[in-house]
């Protein structure tokens, strides 16, 4: 895919002694790690219903610290929305969506 | 030994969507099924029995699948209230069997912990367990039944394995009767959700041991099916075959049923001595039903296909794929089914925006869905492009005539993304609500299953449709019908009636758009169902058999309109809420007049401009 319409990477800048630590909102095909943080913290209005209530959805979804995400497709309208692997689930969500979920990045 | 009957039971089946849990249901109860609507909401209730070799009755109820006792839509709404005896008129049920898919069993944990705090007795339906063994998934069940405390059955409910132990474990547990605890379920905030998953993960560590085999096949299908540009081919590519499908088999076995029903009529017509008696049997009843039934070899093959791609697990990847486009519209992914239901019929389509968890968006998507062409726009459109568009071809290949069909489509689309833009953006500013969906694995579906859905399917739209349907055909039948003509009429009977009376009111609102007093006259039984407008337009124009010989009618409607009349009662047909069972339907799925009164104003407020604008421009083109 053509990365002129990549959302910006890392936009956090999120570098830790541990490795990269980035939004799931960020990620990219082929991106993997561990959830390390789901946060409540996006605008409200982004979403449709609170913030609160977003983060509970994706935490009942699976979205929880300690759980391994790899993106494996995107959409082909601005490469949304993502469908990610969640464990072993596959799960599907828009970016919009994604961006309170923070992923410590495999090194390459 | 007493011959006592033991009390019956009730039985309530709970799991994640995906989990198998319709086809354990139907593999439970078989054919003893009943559908109806839960007290007050539209949720679909299903309901069936199964006898024990004891003799105990159980009554097992389907409720919606959820990932969660905190409800998002309607339909969570209702297995929440369900299980926690809050719903009202029903009781709370005396076990709870939780459906697990086994091998997808981390959600579904977090789930049962939340039903253990209901305090219910409770059975776990380990589904699928031949996946899970062929993928060499290994779960230690007595000690998962030891942690979980609770009884568990391995099931394969496509093949009738376990449903046995099952029924003899849920009646033991209905034997010893209802555990002390009660409801003490809360809603879970974040901090519990994370607790809940940290020990469900425990759980699984603990019993599960991972496959020595996953699943590598839903990977390299989705590689292909979600592929950015490949996956939406391959999508249009399907509904392109499921529409050829739609209107290409449908034809003749809907054919069939209007020869019978017209054949009946006849027959009763010949029986019968002119009169009220056989007008009221023959156009008001038999056209009546007939108008319902004409519908159904549509409907199945739709639902055919809808149902063996929901089966396959297809239907959560076209809402992954579309998700972006539908948003554009402001409308949801999950929105695309119903609205594809739409073209169809809006009944099935707006009875499908069930899956849609948020009120606004499930509402836009049912104010839009009747702009999608049914197929009860067809026998309108073929009538009048027979009539005014000439049989040519352009550019050497298309044809014109159905070039303007395609026309006709297109501009109920657009009409359908426009209105719901101007929702979004006007009336319900703000983002839709969040796209969170599984993708399931991918399965063979079951060929029982999908045939006893499909059954399922056309006995709700014969039941649901057909009531709302028929009553209304029978008042459009009084108002065509009464009052009768006076002796020595010249005029065609219908002019004297009530609908007649309506027509010439109306007719002078109608002018602007190039409509005459025998078109208005024909909208008004036209309003029980489009297609009927065609046979009222050939009464007016007092045609004997129009229903075999509908070129003759195209023929006379080219002597009487002008070319813009033609074209402006197609672009009305595009956009008019034509279609009193729709109005009916969006009663019953929204619960108000409000709704219906709201899609009746703006339907026919498009309508009128369309057929305006179209009619002026052709008028000042000299049509």
């Amino acid at each position: 895919m053509n990365d002129v319409f990549a959302p910006p990477r890392d936009p956090d800048g999120l570098t830790s002694a541990e490795g990269v630590l980035a939004p799931l909102s960020t990620l990219h095909v082929g991106d993997r790690g561990v959830i390390v943080d789901v946060r409540a913290e996006a605008r409200a209005d982004d979403h449709g219903v609170g913030v609160e209530e977003l983060q509970r959805r994706l935490l009942e979804f699976g979205f929880v610290e300690g759980a391994r995400v790899e993106v494996l497709h995107e959409g082909a309208i601005r490469r949304d929305p993502i469908a990610v692997k969640l464990d072993d689930m596959r799960v599907a969500l828009r970016r919009r969506d994604a961006v309170d979920v923070l992923v410590l990045l495999d090194r390459p | 030994m007493s011959e006592a009957v033991l009390p019956p039971a009730r039985v309530a089946l709970v799991g994640n969507p995906n989990s198998g849990k319709t086809a354990l249901f139907n593999a439970l109860t078989g054919s003893r099924q009943k559908v109806a609507n839960y007290a007050g909401v539209t949720v679909e209730r299903k309901e069936g029995q199964v006898v024990t070799p004891g003799g105990r009755t159980l009554s097992i109820l389907d409720l919606p699948g959820t990932y969660s006792l905190r409800a998002r839509s309607p339909d969570e709404a209702v297995t929440r209230d369900a299980v926690l005896g809050r719903l009202a008129g029903e009781q709370i049920p005396d076990v709870l069997v939780c459906v697990a898919d086994a091998t997808n069993l981390r959600l579904v944990l977090r789930l049962i912990l939340e039903l253990k705090q209901v305090g219910r007795p409770m059975v776990l339906a380990l589904n699928m367990y031949d996946i899970a063994q062929r993928q060499g998934l290994r779960i230690d069940l007595e000690g998962l039944a030891r942690e979980l405390d609770c009884p568990i059955v391995t099931t394969v409910a496509t093949r009738k394995r376990g449903i046995a132990e099952l029924v003899a474990k849920v009646d033991e547990l209905a034997a010893a009767g209802a555990l002390a605890s009660d409801g003490g379920w809360a809603a879970p905030d974040a901090g519990q959700i994370r607790q809940a998953h940290r020990e469900a993960q425990r759980i699984l560590k603990a019993y599960v041991r991972p496959p020595e085999r996953p699943d590598t096949f839903t990977g390299k299908v989705d590689g292909v099916l979600l592929h950015p540009v490949g996956g939406l081919v391959i999508l249009f590519a399907l509904l392109f075959l499921m529409f050829q499908g739609v209107f290409t088999w449908a034809g003749p076995p809907a054919d069939l049923i209007e020869q019978a029903m017209t054949a009946l009529g006849s027959l009763i017509g010949q029986a019968l001595p002119d009169g009220l008696l056989k007008s009221f049997l023959v156009d008001g009843v038999i056209s009546g039903v007939g108008s319902v039934l004409v519908f159904l070899p549509q409907i199945l093959i739709l639902f055919f296909f809808i149902i063996l791609l929901e089966d396959f697990g297809y239907m959560a990847r076209a809402a992954f794929l579309m998700d972006r486009i539908m948003g554009g519209a402001g409308l949801h992914g999950r929105a695309f089914i119903p609205l594809l239901s739409s073209f169809a019929c809006a009944i099935p389509g707006i009875m499908a925006t069930r899956v849609i968890d948020n009120k606004r968006d499930r509402l836009t998507t049912i104010l839009v869905a009747p702009l999608m062409t049914c197929s009860a726009r067809i026998p309108v459109y073929t009538l009048i492009i027979a009539g005014f568009i000439p049989d040519t071809t352009v550019w050497g290949f298309l044809s014109l005539q159905g070039l303007v069909m395609f026309g006709l489509y297109a501009a109920g689309i657009a009409g359908a993304l426009l209105v719901s833009l101007v929702i979004r953006k006007i009336f319900w500013r703000g983002a839709v609500e969040p796209f969170l969906m599984e993708l399931p694995a991918y399965k063979a579906p079951d060929a029982e299953n999908v045939t006893r859905n499909l059954l399922l399917r056309a006995k709700i739209f014969l039941t649901r449709a057909g009531t709302i349907i028929f009553p209304l055909m029978i008042a459009v039948w009084v108002l065509s019908t009464f009052p009768y003509p006076p002796p020595g009429a010249t005029r065609p009977a219908i002019d004297y009636s009530f609908a007649g009376m309506l027509g010439h009111v109306f007719q002078p609102l109608l002018a602007p758009i190039g409509f005459n007093w025998q078109m208005t006259v024909a909208l008004v039984p036209g309003f029980a169902a489009r297609e009927v407008a065609v046979a009222a337009l050939g009464t007016v124009y007092a045609i004997a058999d129009t229903g075999t010989n509908g070129a003759t009618l195209a023929t006379t409607l080219a002597q009487h309109w002008s070319l813009a009349t033609g074209l402006s009662f197609l672009a009305w047909y595009v956009f008019a809420p034509q279609c009193a069972s729709t109005i009916g339907v969006v009663r019953r799925e929204t619960n108000s007049w409000l709704w219906p009164m709201i899609m009746l104003g703006y339907m026919t407020a498009l309508a009128y401009l369309a057929a305006f604008v179209t009619y002026q421009a052709a008028r000042a083109l000299g049509g």
